[in-house]
């Protein structure tokens, strides 16, 4: 799996960044935090379920904020779930990630005129790392977005000093 | 027994009121004075004739405008004698509309009595958990009014299209 398989053989003594390790770690363990809120919630189980099979790429389901890496925003935000949102973003443990999938979480999708109770876009309150199009999105889109933030969490390097 | 016959047995009982039957829509129903709502449905669940036992729906509705009001549509069922019956009220007052709860004799009508507040402002007097059921407390106006305008924000977060 991943960078370092079939690179040696018997005992050895890998070097390698710590950056590439925590990275490497990172990226392979995206537990995903799920709160179905919509019609993507069907595509996300199936996504996790046998055909698709998320955990192969060691993405698993969490039903707790305190246990996740990754919010999947799946559905129609409300404002009333909206306020949840925030709060259970505020409840997850860094590093901490969110995909807003389909249509209504990136712009409010069906609801962007007559929506008077849907927020125009989960961004609007979180900040999201990858959107995923589609309405709802095949489970294949949404792997490919899981497969964007491994690329995105690669690049990372939580050791450096950031100028701030 | 047919909807005319339920209704002539309604307007022997309650007289003026019962205000007017339309027998030629595809859901038959009663108009009645809403101060009577009480005693009439109590009626229609316990005469013998009628034993309507389930109170399939309650649904508000707007009309728009003074001469078209707001109001509510019961929609019964019995079970036991299998006929059908629809009973409308009628608000001329916009401002306050208040009716009696039925919540007593159809559990049914819990939910769905907040649901007609929550969207149509119609108040229920007697009822024993009355709030909104879909939005938050603190939202203001009634959403599916004909008149109703949409904030511009809620709690800070922006509801209105970009333009």
């Amino acid at each position: 799996m991943g960078i370092l398989e079939h690179k040696f053989s018997g005992d050895n003594v890998i070097i390698t960044s710590l950056d590439k390790v925590i990275n490497w770690a990172r990226s392979n363990s995206e537990w995903y935090f799920q709160f179905g809120l919509a019609c993507c919630a069907i595509e996300m189980m199936a996504t996790a379920a046998a055909r698709h099979d998320l955990e192969r790429f060691g993405a698993m389901p969490r039903s707790s904020p305190r246990q996740a890496d990754v919010m999947l925003v799946t559905g129609t935000v409300t404002l009333k779930m909206a306020t949840r949102i925030q709060r259970l973003y505020q409840q997850m443990a860094d590093p901490k990630y969110v995909i807003s999938m389909g249509s209504c979480a990136n712009s409010g999708g069906p609801y962007w005129q007559h929506g008077y109770h849907v927020l125009k876009g989960v961004d609007q309150i979180v900040p999201v790392d990858i959107y995923i199009p589609g309405c709802p999105p095949r489970p294949e889109a949404l792997i490919e977005g899981l497969m964007r933030l491994q690329v995105k969490i690669r690049e990372e390097s939580s050791l450096a000093r950031k100028a701030s | 027994m047919t909807e005319a016959e339920i209704y002539s047995l309604l307007s022997t009982e309650f007289g003026d009121k019962v205000v007017s039957f339309q027998g030629e829509e595809k859901t038959p129903f009663a108009v009645i004075q809403h101060q009577a709502i009480h005693e009439i449905m109590s009626f229609l669940k316990r005469d013998e004739r009628l034993k309507f036992d389930s109170l399939m729906s309650l649904s508000g509705f707007d009309l728009g405008g003074a001469e078209q009001p707001l109001g509510i549509i019961y929609h019964l069922y019995s079970m036991s004698l299998n006929h059908y019956f629809a009973v409308k009220v009628l608000f001329e007052d916009r401002e306050n509309p208040k009716l009696k709860t039925i919540n007593d004799l159809f559990r049914t009508a819990d939910w769905h009595e907040r649901e007609a507040y929550d969207m149509y402002g119609i108040t229920f007097e007697g009822h024993p958990d009355f709030h909104r059921i879909l939005l938050e407390d603190d939202w203001e106006g009634y959403p599916l009014r004909k008149d109703y305008v949409q904030a511009e924000f809620y709690r800070g977060m922006k509801i209105a299209k970009e333009k």
